[in-house]
């Protein structure tokens, strides 16, 4: 009885919309109609937009902006989290302000890296001119890089948190023990921090692979998706699909595309953790035979 | 508790990563304070003449006096900020009270495992706010609506007015719908494993000294998860409060967000930076806030999901 409203929202308000969305995706539709006037086009919508080089060029655009961004994330946040994982003082408020590019609207994020990487008055050119270097064309030439580096200072926080929670929850007595037997810091690191908290990196890792497919806000108010194709994500395409070219059943169809790779990923992730972890306990039950 | 010594260079990398991190919003800070003129000139960072016009700019619609500079209002922010105030709360409370229940009713009459719950979760998480963007506002604009000749559609049309069926779409409350429907598998995972921690023993005796199941549910479980639901509330609020793309789609002219305007006057031509940074200072300040006050319940909230999960 209590779970009731939770159940009736989720339902109406997910399921339905996404079983919509799979009914909408084999018609003809544009916003005017309602989905029942709109015509029956089977597959259409799928294979035009499967050799439809738009599509295919801002699908690659989506998977280099996500894997560049969270490997990326990984190596400087865990970087990042091993060098700072010291009993210092302070480090709460660190902490905190590590947090706030997080909490801060993708919007505001957006507006703010625009400001800086402005031809003219940006903070970045003008800096590079008061030493006497010529101004890059950030939102130009490079406008996927400069989208990257705009997510990895939202997003690296994310990972440093984790991986810092991660680390001050391993056993100290495996580090105690390996300081004991004459480990350096670099192979404490390799061969015991890291593996150890291989799951949980594994499971940050998915969790940011899955937001990096979201982005859409920072990218819209920096560069429009422009030039060009050049940082049309998939995700701004679909809304740019729905409402500027006013086609839905394509839009929808879109989305099913980018649903079902994400799915995908989730899957496989998941898999590669429920592997590691039979592995892992099988080791442990080999190791308890043996002693 | 003991500090271990570092050397300098260590503080060094300390100050350089906070510098990055906080950078950018100190920089947007101080730019909403300064004219145009200053911004583009902007011949030094610190050095200028700070003025409150570019929020007057901002905020001209809810002023109890006249802008000296402005000869007309063109920007409504403070409606977009009421709306948005009212979304965000609206779901937000939604949420964790039906959130709550769930929670409640998942841990102590089980009959669905934690496995099933961090599935959904991960699995509604993973659905981009992009792809709900086609059926939502298909489903909001077309399908649900009362009917114009039904008693409760006609009812609602005849008190407010307006053409056609009533429809949530351009409501308050579609917006808000969606919003909880997104938000709630991340909060009901959240307070389950914070309600999982209180022992049941401690409920029995409730239940025998003679407190009925809402009075336990009220005056023993509540109170000992307040930290879950912190972290729940901010979380919540963060997305209600932050989302551009699906309050782009449901609003219409008088129900528009902050984020929404923020990005219809980027968008134009010619950018009045100090505004469009006095209007992005004001929609970032709340999360600001939060963030300063509560880091500690957010950071229990991000290690929760992942590390524990």
């Amino acid at each position: 009885m209590f779970l009731a409203p939770a159940a009736i929202i989720m339902a109406l308000c997910l399921l339905y919309p996404l079983g919509y969305m799979v009914w909408g995706s084999f018609r003809d539709w544009n916003p005017s109609q309602t989905i029942g006037e709109a015509e029956f086009v089977g597959f259409k919508n799928y294979i035009t937009l499967f050799y439809d080089p738009a599509f295919r060029e801002s699908l690659g655009v989506t998977l280099t902006f996500a894997t560049v961004v969270v490997a990326a994330e990984l190596v400087i946040g865990v970087g990042l989290a091993l060098l700072l994982d010291r009993n210092i003082r302070g480090m709460s408020i660190l902490r905190t302000l590590f947090i706030l590019p997080m909490m801060i609207a993708p919007v505001v994020v957006g507006l703010m890296w625009r400001y800086m990487y402005h031809p003219t008055v940006g903070t970045f050119n003008k800096f590079l001119k008061s030493w006497g270097f010529e101004g890059i064309d950030w939102l130009g030439q490079h406008a996927l890089m400069s989208a990257i580096i705009a997510d990895i200072w939202q997003w690296t926080p994310f990972i440093f948190i984790l991986s810092l929670a991660a680390l001050q929850s391993l056993p100290r007595s495996a580090l105690e023990a390996a300081r004991i037997d004459g480990a350096t810091a670099w192979q404490q690191i390799i061969h015991i921090k890291l593996p150890l908290m291989m799951p949980v990196l594994i499971v940050t890792a998915l969790l940011r692979l899955i937001d990096a497919f979201k982005v859409l806000e920072v990218i819209l108010v920096m560069t429009e998706g422009g030039p060009g194709l050049s940082t049309e994500i998939v995700a701004l395409r679909i809304s740019r699909t729905a409402t500027e070219f006013r086609e839905l059943g394509v839009a929808a169809a879109m989305s099913n595309y980018l649903l079902i790779l994400l799915l995908i990923l989730t899957v496989a992730m998941f898999a590669i953790t429920r592997l590691q972890e039979a592995r892992a306990a099988r080791l442990a039950r080999q190791i308890q035979e043996e002693g | 508790m003991q500090y271990e010594r570092q050397n300098p260079a260590f503080y060094a990398l300390l100050v350089a990563l906070i510098f990055m991190a906080v950078g950018p919003i100190v920089l947007m800070f101080a730019n909403s304070f300064k004219l145009d003129v200053d911004i583009i000139s902007g011949t030094s960072g610190l050095l200028f003449l700070p003025t409150i016009q570019n929020y007057e700019t901002a905020l001209c619609d809810v002023l109890w006096y006249e802008p000296e500079h402005l000869d007309f209002c063109s920007l409504k922010f403070g409606g977009a900020f009421i709306n948005s105030l009212i979304i965000a709360l609206v779901s937000t409370v939604l949420t964790l009270v039906i959130g709550c229940m769930a929670a409640y009713a998942l841990v102590r009459f089980t009959f669905m495992g934690r496995d099933t719950v961090s599935l959904t979760t991960l699995m509604v998480r993973m659905v981009p706010p992009a792809v709900l963007l086609v059926p939502v506002f298909g489903l909001w604009n077309n399908e649900f609506c009362l009917d114009k000749e039904g008693l409760i559609g006609g009812a609602i049309r005849d008190t407010f007015g307006g053409r056609g069926d009533v429809c949530l779409a351009g409501t308050h409350s579609g917006i808000i719908l969606i919003y909880v429907a997104m938000n709630l598998p991340f909060v009901i995972w959240i307070l389950q494993s914070f309600i999982v921690q209180v022992p049941r023993s401690l409920e029995e005796a409730a239940r025998v000294d003679g407190a009925g199941p809402f009075a336990v549910f009220f005056k023993i479980v509540l109170p000992l998860i307040k930290p879950g639901l912190a972290a729940a509330a901010i979380f919540t609020f963060r997305i209600a409060w932050n989302e551009y793309l699906l309050a782009s789609a449901l609003s219409d002219r008088n129900t528009k967000t902050v984020p929404i305007l923020i990005v219809n006057n980027m968008s134009e031509f010619n950018v009045e930076w100090g505004v469009i940074m006095a209007t992005g200072m004001l929609l970032a300040i709340p999360p600001i806030i939060f963030t300063l006050f509560a880091s500690r319940q957010i950071i229990t909230g991000m290690t929760a999901g992942a590390v524990k999960g």
